[in-house]
């Protein structure tokens, strides 16, 4: 059932944001420490549990599957809601800041993704991952066989 | 008439964002398609057309929270607030490539480091340049360069005034949306091609919102990759902004 694949996401979220409340006490910040990262380790490794045990069904696939396909209008979303006047106005010290730290950072994109760089030879399921986020999943392509 | 339109509107708010999100989108795969020869995501374009929007209706309703501001767009807020970007983000996670992501993890974490350290000392720089002489005010604005929310929660920490705090903030916000519509600019200079790099590019450039945006504009398929290490970003800026970084300047400017 499709609501079995939300209520997965769902769980997989609300334990990783709790967890990285968690993080953020033990370390004594008045933040949420990494807690969406870790609520997509643990939905990865759900993912991987399920698929092993044969239980990862259409219905479960498509709850899941939903949401990424709905990322890319949420960010959207997320966009249409920023505070892009205070940005505008920030004035000189604003832009040569973020300006500057963004170019370095770049760069430094450039610098590090050439380490260990491996020629393409892309993953069928990076691909997949690329269309159903995109908003636009294939019909139901057979995945190759993982090893977790 | 037009009253109950708006009725409908404010009473349905959520629906009605998706309604509104919906037509934009096919606006904006329109745009991608006749005007540039899909040569420009639609998706990059939509991004785009969300932050003029929000500039619009900024400067129209005077608040913070650009089209959400309005009544009748109050749905958008909840669409493209944090909670459904982070479940729409976790939701990602279903498509990575284990193999991928665990062979780039060493690298993410390298990534994370500098793109902690580098925004806070370009930050803390300018506020020099700028005549800023106490601590306090050189690490609030230093960590607002790393992402908008470790500014105020380093700030907040540290006791700094408000009006740096404003600026810290505003440093953050602005890194975000140049992020949002730089990187497909810049995607193919920097070889923002393979989820390896999308996992440094995560670390580096920290703000979720900014490589959310950012990541989605250039090429889906990158998006779980990047923001697998970005979420972790705010967490360790908050963590060594008020501390370690705090505790250095403060050594260095006394």
């Amino acid at each position: 059932m499709t609501i079995f694949g939300v209520a997965l996401l769902a769980l997989c979220t609300l334990i990783g944001v709790f967890l990285g409340d968690l993080l953020g006490v033990a370390l004594g910040v008045k933040a949420n420490v990494g807690g969406v990262g870790l609520a997509m380790i643990l939905l990865i490794a759900a993912r991987s549990w399920l698929l092993a045990r044969g239980k990862l069904g259409g219905g479960i696939k498509l709850g899941v599957e939903f949401w990424s396909t709905m990322y890319i209008p949420i960010v959207v979303a997320m966009a249409a809601q920023q505070n892009v006047v205070a940005a505008v106005r920030g004035g000189p010290i604003v832009l040569i800041a973020a300006t500057v730290s963004l170019l370095l950072c770049f760069a430094c994109v450039a610098l590090l993704g050439r380490f260990g760089r491996r020629e393409p030879g892309e993953a069928a399921q990076v691909r997949h991952g690329g269309d159903v986020i995109g908003g636009d999943p294939a019909p139901a392509q057979p995945r190759p066989a993982e090893k977790v | 008439m037009l009253h109950m339109i708006e009725h409908v509107f404010v009473e349905q708010s959520l629906v009605a964002a998706f309604a509104v999100v919906g037509a934009l989108m096919l606006v904006s795969n329109g745009a991608s398609r006749w005007l540039t020869a899909g040569r420009v995501h639609g998706s990059a374009i939509a991004i785009v057309l969300g932050l003029g929007l929000a500039y619009v209706a900024g400067l129209y309703t005077g608040g913070q929270k650009g089209i959400a501001d309005l009544p009748v767009f109050a749905g958008i807020g909840l669409m493209g607030g944090a909670m459904l970007r982070d479940f729409a983000i976790v939701a990602t996670a279903f498509e990575v490539d284990v193999v991928e992501a665990r062979r780039a993890g060493l690298l993410g974490v390298l990534a994370l480091a500098l793109g902690t350290v580098i925004p806070f000392i370009v930050g803390a720089l300018t506020a020099v340049a700028f005549g800023y002489t106490d601590a306090v005010s050189i690490t609030t604005i230093g960590a607002g360069a790393v992402t908008y929310i470790v500014g105020p929660v380093t700030g907040a920490a540290l006791g700094a005034d408000s009006a740096v705090m404003a600026l810290s903030i505003a440093t953050g916000v602005t890194k975000a949306v140049m992020v949002m519509v730089g990187t497909p600019l810049v995607a193919k200079l920097i070889g923002l091609d393979n989820p390896r790099s999308a996992m440094a590019f995560g670390g580096l450039m920290g703000t979720v919102s900014g490589v959310a945006g950012g990541l989605a504009a250039t090429d889906p398929k990158l998006v779980p990759y990047g923001a697998l290490t970005a979420t972790f970003h705010t967490g360790i800026g908050c963590l060594v902004g008020p501390s370690l970084f705090y505790l250095t300047v403060r050594a260095i400017v006394g």
